[in-house]
């Protein structure tokens, strides 16, 4: 199977190379046959993958350990739903995953796209196969998931526990989904530069919705890893400014700039220079972050370590950026803009300010996330940047943004009028201001940024909510629906705006959750005896008593819990009770350990005790203290090792079982101290009820509007007409 | 005033401020950021100088104490190792060889972490041994 795996990929790398030749030449000749052949060419391409990428998920599904790349990331007590997400959870495995979206996703948009956009499409897919004719070689030639094992192991090392989370089948998926997406905007950016086909009909409006999937999935992808931070990794936060953080915030943030942009072109034929070179940063964007992953580059806690890649992908880098700059100049007469802006106080003018300032916000993260780097060719010396020096640039940024996102929905085009900005801003405003005042009065003024950002996302929610309010008022009078009938038609009516509208209001809870979380949390580190308490953000936090368990699967033990009871109390009054745990999982490397201390020689994963509500979060997590059980241990071990070879391996299972029932039972009654480390953090929720709504409005957006599906049936119609008036 | 004239104003007014801006963030990145060492760099350390401090954890090194953990550090291709006392959340990937960054000051003979900027490379990404494919 590996060799047709591996067979598969050369394959698709043939026909990638077959494809971008075709494209280019049918294009230049004028023959569509050729332009077709390359089309088809993805689609060849996206089977062969696809056929790969199922030989893989069946060699996890089955455990085969004769595959390299199962063995280390896999074994037979991983549970089923983690073997199949285990396929990606390596360097080889993550790049096929990466060339299976890619090629999937281009297969989706050449299809949709084939009878649009003619001249423009050839190239487009030419770039896209030169995407894919990458990544497949990089499979080919470097890091192939077929690699066989000259000794097929009995087992394999297993799944790392810290991924054996639900987010391990979404996230990376929802990432990779982002940045192949981003690729399509991207080639046929690059395909109306070289055609100068360069106005929004021309490549906007063929991509505007893949633009949108992209910054929609890439989006949810950070934040599912945001939230898969803050659940399973012991530390309590969502984010930490890592570079490889960054580097997937960085096209999301040039590409929230060029889905706004892009309304100003499409609608007054301006910013076309500033729209093209978006893109084009946003794609060159979307791949150094993929770079940062397997680079090694700059020191990340999400890196691959001792990755050969680096080298290729700098050349991919490089083509990319020097073709791009190349192109535009080449093209800069075509990208003049055909309008100019009328005011400053108009829609264009707050788009424009609202792309500047994510645009600083990406050169911030880009400038901090490289200054290792940038420190090193400056000083010789190399230097890295906290999160503290993060926050500086990015948390003022923010609340313009955030600003910005309320004014623009409701500004004029072109120039905007002081009876217009009345009627638009003065209640949003009078509610914001009120609220800021409130605030003030209960002690919020003491972070002035975050209580800026509570009347910024006011702002936008109520801007918003008058806009809904008055376009549901309007249909109502025209239509005479109930209410909810005059919401739905309404959104139906115009998906687009009503759900960037609810993005807008969704990415201001998001960034309430935020500054609130951030600015107002309590959080204390202690060490507890069963009994003791610890008293933070006005919560008595008591360690009631430790806890443990064995737990076991159809194959042998799995792991082994300790945890601990704590009750939490305010006022004396019961709030709730928290069960953070730590598990224990057995060493890959049994070598020189014994079969006791090999538990404790493995993984350690916390599950921590979260009471998540709609205005505090209250979070634990424990590490219990197994100091006073390390002398049990080794004797256990010494014990096993003076049997080995005179019980029968049923026996010794048993016997295995006993001892740690043992340990078990010997912790209980020791009881055992443990750190703690309790936060009380307000409105964390909201960060994850602003994602949903997020994620909605970006449906909803994204969803073909009644008109599409009208043009499409007309489309098909007419086509049928003119098919029977020449059978006629 | 001439649009042309008034582009230009505006023109030298942008790069001027664009000047400004970038010289603030050189200052600050300048300023508030931390040398990138390998522990045999901390050799010749500076006392009260904080260190971006990365590396392998040695063997039988780490010590569990009652609000962290002490271990020593060593080059990632060398032996060259530096002692640690760390207080703070400990990464639940935290083990033995495995890769940490941390931010470290100089205090007599040992390197004190900074409270909770412990971090150990994500379990996806550790390095297998790739030796024995065929």
């Amino acid at each position: 199977m590996a060799t047709v795996g591996r067979a598969l990929l050369i394959l698709a790398l043939v026909v990638a190379l077959y494809g971008i030749a075709v494209s280019i030449y049918g294009a230049l000749r004028g023959r569509d046959d050729w332009i077709a052949s390359g089309r088809r060419s993805v689609y060849a391409i996206a089977g062969l993958v696809t056929g790969a990428f199922a030989i893989l998920e069946i060699a996890f599904l089955r455990s085969d350990f004769s595959f390299a790349t199962v063995a280390s990331h896999s074994s037979t007590t991983t549970p089923l739903f983690y073997k199949a997400s285990a396929a990606w959870s390596s360097q080889e495995g993550s790049l096929l995953l990466w060339l299976w979206m890619l090629s999937l996703w281009s297969s989706l948009v050449l299809f949709l796209t084939r009878r649009q956009v003619r001249r423009v499409a050839p190239y487009a897919t030419a770039v896209l196969l030169g995407f894919a004719a990458f990544f497949a070689s990089l499979l080919v030639f470097k890091e192939t998931p077929f690699g066989l094992l000259a000794t097929v192991p009995a087992e394999g090392a297993g799944l790392n526990p810290l991924l054996r989370h639900p987010s391990m089948m979404t996230h990376p998926v929802m990432l990779y989904s982002g940045y192949t997406l981003f690729a399509i905007p991207f080639a046929f950016a690059i395909g109306a530069l070289i055609t100068r086909q360069v106005g929004a009909a021309d490549w906007i409006r063929a991509t505007r919705r893949f633009a949108l999937a992209a910054w929609l999935f890439l989006g949810i992808g950070i934040l599912l890893g945001a939230r898969w931070s803050y659940v399973e990794l012991g530390w309590g936060g969502y984010w930490a400014w890592d570079p490889v953080e960054n580097a997937s915030l960085l096209p999301w943030l040039t590409g929230t700039a060029f889905i706004h942009s892009i309304m100003i072109q499409e609608k007054r034929g301006m910013l076309k220079i500033w729209n093209v070179s978006l893109i084009l940063a946003t794609g060159i964007l979307a791949i150094l972050g993929t770079f940062l992953v397997r680079s090694g580059i700059l020191d990340s806690i999400h890196a691959f370590g001792a990755s050969t890649l680096g080298v290729p992908f700098v050349i991919l880098i490089g083509v990319m950026t020097a073709g791009s700059i190349g192109l535009v100049l080449w093209r800069r007469e075509a990208l003049r803009s055909e309008n100019r802006l009328d005011s400053l106080l108009s829609r264009e003018a707050i788009f424009l300010l609202n792309n500047l300032v994510l645009v600083a916000m990406a050169f911030v993260v880009f400038w901090g996330t490289f200054w290792p780097l940038i420190a090193e060719a400056l000083t010789g010396t190399r230097r890295a940047l906290g999160p503290p020096w993060f926050d500086q640039y990015t948390v003022p940024l923010a609340i313009v943004l955030v600003l910005l996102s309320g004014i623009g929905p409701v500004i004029a085009w072109r120039k905007a009028t002081a009876s217009n900005a009345r009627r638009n801003f003065l209640l949003p405003a009078v509610a914001a201001l009120g609220l800021g005042v409130v605030l003030a009065i209960f002690g919020v003024a003491s972070r002035p940024l975050a209580l800026a950002m509570f009347v910024c996302g006011a702002f936008v929610v109520a801007s918003v909510g008058q806009e809904f309010w008055r376009g549901v008022g309007v249909r109502r009078a025209m239509t005479g629906e109930g209410p909810l009938g005059a919401l739905r038609s309404l959104v139906a009516r115009n998906r687009r705006r009503y759900g960037g509208y609810l993005v807008h209001v969704g990415m201001a809870l998001l960034f309430v959750g935020v500054a609130a979380s951030s600015a107002f949390d309590n959080g204390r580190d202690v060490r507890l005896t069963p009994g003791q308490s610890v008293t933070t953000g006005g919560y008595d936090f008591t360690y009631t008593r430790a806890t443990s368990e064995i737990s076991a699967t159809r194959s042998g033990l799995e792991k082994i819990t300790f945890g601990a009871v704590v009750d939490v109390r305010r006022d004396g009054r019961h709030v709730v009770t928290l069960h953070p745990e730590r598990g224990f999982y057995p060493s890959r490397d049994v070598a020189g350990l014994g079969p006791v201390g090999r538990f404790f020689e493995g993984e350690a994963t916390s599950e921590i005790g979260l009471k998540a509500g709609v205005l505090r979060d209250i979070w634990t997590a424990m590490t219990p203290d197994i100091r006073k059980l390390l002398p049990t241990i080794k004797e256990g071990d010494r014990v096993f090792a003076a049997a080995a070879g005179k019980l029968p391996p049923e026996l010794e299972g048993q016997a295995l079982g006993t001892a740690l029932n043992g340990i078990v039972d010997r912790y209980l009654a020791d009881r055992p101290a443990a750190t703690f480390r309790v936060i009380t953090s307000p409105l964390v929720t909201w960060i994850w009820v602003g994602s949903i709504v997020v994620f909605l409005g970006g449906l909803i957006a994204l969803w073909p509007g009644a008109d599409t599906a009208r043009r499409r049936v007309t489309a098909r119609y007419a086509a049928r007409v003119a098919q029977e008036l020449g059978r006629a | 005033m001439p649009p042309a004239r008034k582009r230009k104003v505006r023109l030298v007014a942008a790069l001027s401020a664009a000047v400004v801006l970038a010289c603030a963030l050189v200052y600050t990145s300048l300023l508030g950021s931390s040398e990138v060492v390998t522990p045999s760099d901390l050799v010749t350390a500076t006392a009260g100088t904080s260190y971006q401090l990365t590396g392998k954890v040695v063997n039988d090194s780490v010590r569990t104490t009652s609000d962290g953990v002490d271990f020593r550090v060593r080059d990632r291709d060398g032996s060259t190792s530096v002692p640690v006392t760390y207080s703070g959340a400990v990464p639940d990937p935290f083990r033995e060889d495995r890769e940490v960054i941390i931010t470290v000051r100089k205090e007599g003979a040992t390197f004190v972490g900074e409270r909770d900027s412990l971090v150990t490379k994500c379990p996806s990404k550790f390095t297998e041994d790739a030796t024995q494919r065929s």
